[in-house]
């Protein structure tokens, strides 16, 4: 089975890394997913920009609205996303374990198992 | 990244919300500054034995606002508060002011605070000191190696300057939706000032002065992430990312200046591109032009071509000419002028920038680009006139070596011709 695990974290926190910072957590992130992405286990996996940057399209009275945000009212935001083909949800568990262990941000790793996959040949 | 890291990283993000909820209580600075100081001191000592707190800003100033009451109670000898092991691990009463001081207020609170160091009686150069020491929490030593002066005279500085804002007197009361947007103006305009500060330096002066671009680009978002639907503030913080974005390729390995053209454009960041042109688009979509969208998506025609010779001038003039309406300024018309250059030649620009001399006799930058049109014409000998002109004006070692460079060009093509001529 296919799951998502999803990144939340506060992007203040994540903002305020320096470079230096920034570098290590994801070089150290990479490492995790090596093993899994070696036994192709591994699927698509992003970062996003932060919120700040991001646009929504809502659907107001029947109209599509297009409005900034999403806003940050939570103290956690949507920052990113993994995928992992596992056995069992425990599978799931452990990865998003071992990418907590690296991840000094203190978020949390919500893991959702997929129900439709369609992976694009869009370049990344 | 190691658990002190950890804790200076968490403090520093939520030192501007911890700072400005601190100087609403105590409507005083320097009361403000040291009850969080001592909540700081109390967070190295508490956050490594306890875990870190879920809302670090929220602990600081419940603790902050603690131990500034207690400095006040001290000295009228009563009883001390009791100690914040006892009361930080009250989860309860963490959330509860957590809550009491959410959304809005919070807002207020940092723009106050920002908004205080802008005061329009303080000199730039003062305002960026002191935001960087309040608002940032830099150290003295580090801001006055930024401005290139000893740390007792940036001391004393930062001294006269708070004092100054505390005569002015802070504004405390919840500011209207004309004076939110007006103090909102004043304090992007001082985050650009930091930026660029940062920007325009000296060669070899770059690594001490880098941080400053750093610092203008987290006030920057800061603003954004207050004020999420705020074209102008989009503007800023993509004109900031897109200008920095550059900065690996602006010194060569000698710590000259690379100019745009000629720099190695596989060394500009490309995530701080991605985020600029993204938020370039968003505050487009607004409809609300301003003088930072304009300039931010003139550093976005740049981003976006792979090679100079992409650059798409024409619409750079365009902007320009929308920026000269917007603030009517020589320097502008100066700017605008290169891109005239590019897409009519280098007469029309140079009519362009004639009228101006007057008003920019004293800048290096008319000369230089002056000269630099003269030559292209082939008038060897007022191209000359113009840049010893512009060295004479130099600001800097990498701009006054940056002339010399054209002026032996000329002097290499002006023997050449003599050479020709005689050989004739």
């Amino acid at each position: 089975m296919l799951y998502a695990i999803l990144c939340y974290a506060s992007e203040d926190v994540v903002c305020s890394w320096s470079k230096e910072q920034d570098e290590e957590v994801m070089a150290n992130l990479l490492n995790v997913q090596e093993k899994y992405a070696q036994a192709g286990r591994l699927g698509p996996v992003a970062r996003l920009l932060p919120t700040t940057a991001a646009t929504t399209l809502r659907k107001v009275k029947g109209e599509a609205v297009v409005i900034d945000g999403p806003f940050a009212e939570t103290k956690e935001q949507f920052l990113g996303f993994y995928t992992l083909e596992c056995a069992d949800l425990d599978e799931a568990v452990e990865f998003a374990r071992e990418l907590s262990e690296v991840n000094p941000s203190g978020g949390s790793y919500e893991i959702r198992p997929v129900s439709v996959f369609n992976p694009s040949k869009a370049a990344a | 990244m190691t658990e002190l890291a950890w804790i200076s990283n968490a403090i520093s993000t939520a030192r501007p919300q911890a700072m400005g909820a601190l100087l609403r209580y105590f409507r005083d600075l320097d009361a403000a500054e040291e009850a969080f100081q001592d909540a700081c001191l109390r967070a190295l000592k508490n956050w490594p034995k306890n875990g870190p707190p879920r809302d670090p800003a929220a602990w600081l100033i419940f603790v902050g606002r603690n131990s500034g009451i207690d400095a006040v109670r001290k000295r009228s000898k009563q009883a001390p508060l009791p100690e914040e092991d006892q009361i930080s691990d009250l989860e309860d009463a963490e959330s509860d002011i957590a809550e009491r001081l959410d959304g809005a207020h919070y807002r207020d609170d940092i723009l106050r605070l920002l908004f205080i160091c802008c005061h329009p009686d303080l000199p730039a150069t003062q305002q960026i000191a002191v935001a960087l020491r309040i608002v940032s929490g830099i150290t003295v030593k580090q801001i006055a190696r930024a401005f290139l002066v000893g740390e007792s005279a940036m001391e004393q500085r930062i001294t006269r300057a708070k004092a100054r804002i505390a005569d002015a007197g802070v504004p405390f009361e919840t500011p209207g939706a004309v004076e939110r947007s007006e103090r909102l103006a004043a304090v992007a305009a001082m985050v650009y000032l930091i930026f660029n500060e940062g920007y325009s330096t000296n060669s070899g002066e770059a690594p001490a002065r880098a941080p400053l671009c750093e610092e203008a680009i987290r006030l920057a978002r800061l603003l954004l992430r207050l004020f999420q639907t705020e074209p102008e503030i989009m503007g800023l913080t993509a004109l900031l990312l897109l200008q920095h974005a550059r900065a690996p390729a602006r010194f060569d390995d000698s710590g000259e200046i690379v100019l745009l053209e000629d720099q190695d454009r596989s060394l500009w960041s490309r995530k701080m591109i991605d985020e600029g042109l993204a938020l370039v688009d968003k505050a487009l979509r607004h409809q609300k032009p301003g003088p930072y969208q304009v300039q931010a998506a003139i550093a976005a025609l740049h981003a976006r071509a792979a090679k100079p010779e992409d650059t798409d001038w024409t619409e750079i003039d365009l902007l320009y000419s929308l920026l000269e309406q917007m603030q009517p300024s020589p320097v502008i018309t100066l700017n605008r002028a290169v891109a005239v250059a590019k897409v009519r030649g280098p007469e029309a620009a140079l009519a362009m920038i004639e009228p101006l001399g007057e008003r920019l006799s004293g800048y290096f930058h008319f000369f230089g680009l002056k000269g630099g049109l003269l030559m292209q014409l082939g008038r060897g000998e007022e191209a000359r006139v113009a840049f010893d002109r512009a060295i004479a004006l130099a600001n800097t070692a990498a701009e006054a070596a940056h002339i010399r460079m054209h002026i032996d060009r000329l002097i290499k093509d002006g023997a050449a011709k003599a050479t020709a001529k005689t050989a004739r």
